[in-house]
């Protein structure tokens, strides 16, 4: 096995009385690809929000490659630089052309030289199809476009985990597509990634590993072929039927 | 064509002392909007924060300034000062006083909607690129804020001069004031000056502010 890179131990994240997150463990390795899937509001969004800070936690610990992954920590910026991750909306600066909203962080934030990242963004663009949008404005562009080139803009951090939360979910259908094409192909390069998604289908292709959650437990972790074929719980089969059609 | 009075303006030196009047108007709602911008951007993003106290006295002061015709206040500090506190405020000073702290609360409450209005995602994509918080504010908000408030802020800055007409009632010789003067002085001689000169004033309004409201349209339509 590859050196795990992400530990999640005994992860507890409560609003109040309300429990989100209950107990939750999980590790990923480096190169993995981890689908996590479950019903809306079980907990999964807020699990990848808090694997990057953005959610304060109330029990347990977050490392990546050792280091304590704290709110209020020192290094939280630094971390955040280690950990790329993508929106369900499009958060694409709205102010700044698309070249710009890639270059602003490696360039002001992790000091890069302009010349290189603008090399490097450019490489990336093209391999998204989106080379010849460097000067619009994300007014100018589709969701579907958009989510691309935030993937871009994540990428260009050279970010040691990707993590995309629900990136397919506001798009329109036709879109998914173009979108889900650039996931699978950082799959295919090795890249780390913890994936949440409603999309079976995607989640069946581009998975090393399925993680179920409900109501805040990981109640199911396996591999995709045994999660879809032969759930273990009697939840995850339920959730499973949701996506089959049947006439009666 | 019927006698509009516009010869008066050619009289004596009265066109130069329309001008110095609008001077008078300008010199106080510019000094006004110079102070009111920076303090309203201060007080709104203080108020942005979570301070109770900060937000409910903020409240008080907004409610009040609103609710009080501009005029009120233009009395309430020019007279009302001399009678309680015996200050001997000019009537310019007390006209800056005032503007001052009728921009500030607008301002402020532009500043307050505009940072409001920049949607909290903006804040946790630059959280998640590993910007910190000062970064976040010089590179992503602030240049969004900005955006946003230019053509509110020059409409505020318009309506600012447009109501300096108000300080002839405190004794401040502005543009409006002499232009009654000069219809006064030439009632016998012409009688029909009140339009032509009441024209000349609207065109000095017109003058001061058209550009600046052009160029809140370029802004926008530029920045969209």
């Amino acid at each position: 096995m590859a050196e795990e890179l992400l530990t999640i131990d005994h992860l507890t994240k409560q609003y109040g009385e309300n429990v989100i997150l209950n107990d939750v463990s999980l590790t990923v390795h480096k190169g993995e690809v981890v689908v996590v899937v479950g019903s809306s509001g079980c907990g999964k969004s807020t699990l990848l929000r808090c694997i990057n800070a953005l959610e304060s936690i109330q029990g347990g610990e977050i490392c990546l490659q050792g280091e304590k992954i704290e709110q209020e920590g020192k290094n939280i910026t630094a971390l955040r630089q280690k950990i790329g991750m993508v929106f369900q909306c499009y958060e694409l600066f709205p102010h700044l052309t698309v070249l710009n909203n890639i270059l602003l962080a490696p360039v002001k934030v992790q000091k890069r030289r302009e010349e290189e990242v603008k090399a490097e963004a450019f490489e990336l663009l093209k391999r998204v199809g989106l080379e010849d949008k460097a000067d619009s404005y994300p007014r100018q562009l589709s969701g579907g476009q958009k989510q691309r080139i935030a993937i871009v803009r994540a990428l260009c951090m050279h970010p040691d985990i990707l993590l995309f939360d629900e990136v397919t979910a506001a798009l329109d259908p036709e879109m998914v597509r173009e979108v889900l094409d650039v996931i699978l192909e950082l799959a295919e390069q090795g890249r780390t990634m913890i994936i949440v998604t409603h999309e079976m289908q995607f989640a069946k292709a581009v998975a090393d590993r399925i993680i179920f959650i409900d109501d805040g437990k990981i109640i199911e972790n396996s591999k995709p072929e045994q999660f879809f074929s032969h759930p273990e719980t009697e939840r995850a089969k339920q959730f499973l039927n949701m996506f089959e059609y049947k006439r009666k | 064509m019927p006698d509009l009075g516009i010869e008066v303006l050619l009289k004596g030196n009265n066109l130069m002392r329309l001008l110095a009047g609008l001077g008078v108007a300008l010199k106080i709602s510019l000094i006004a909007i110079g102070l009111s911008i920076p303090l309203g951007i201060l007080i709104g993003m203080l108020v942005n924060g979570k301070n109770p106290i900060i937000k409910g006295i903020y409240r008080v002061y907004l409610e009040f300034i609103r609710i009080m015709p501009q005029l009120v206040l233009l009395f309430l500090v020019y007279f009302g000062t001399t009678r309680a506190f015996g200050w001997d405020l000019s009537g310019e000073t007390a006209s800056v006083f005032v503007f001052t702290l009728w921009g500030t609360a607008e301002m402020s409450d532009l500043v307050r909607g505009a940072l409001i209005s920049i949607p909290k995602h903006q804040y946790e994509s630059s959280a998640a690129l590993g910007l910190n918080r000062s970064q976040t504010y010089f590179y992503v908000i602030i240049p969004q804020t900005v955006r946003r408030l230019l053509p509110l802020s020059i409409n505020l800055i318009t309506r600012m001069i447009k109501t300096t007409s108000l300080i002839l009632m405190i004794g401040v010789v502005e543009v409006l004031k002499v232009a009654q003067q000069i219809i006064e002085a030439n009632r016998m001689s012409s009688p029909n000056a009140a339009f032509g000169i009441y024209l000349t004033v609207f065109f000095l309004y017109f003058i001061a502010c058209w550009p600046i409201s052009r160029l809140a349209a370029y802004l926008e339509k530029k920045w969209r």
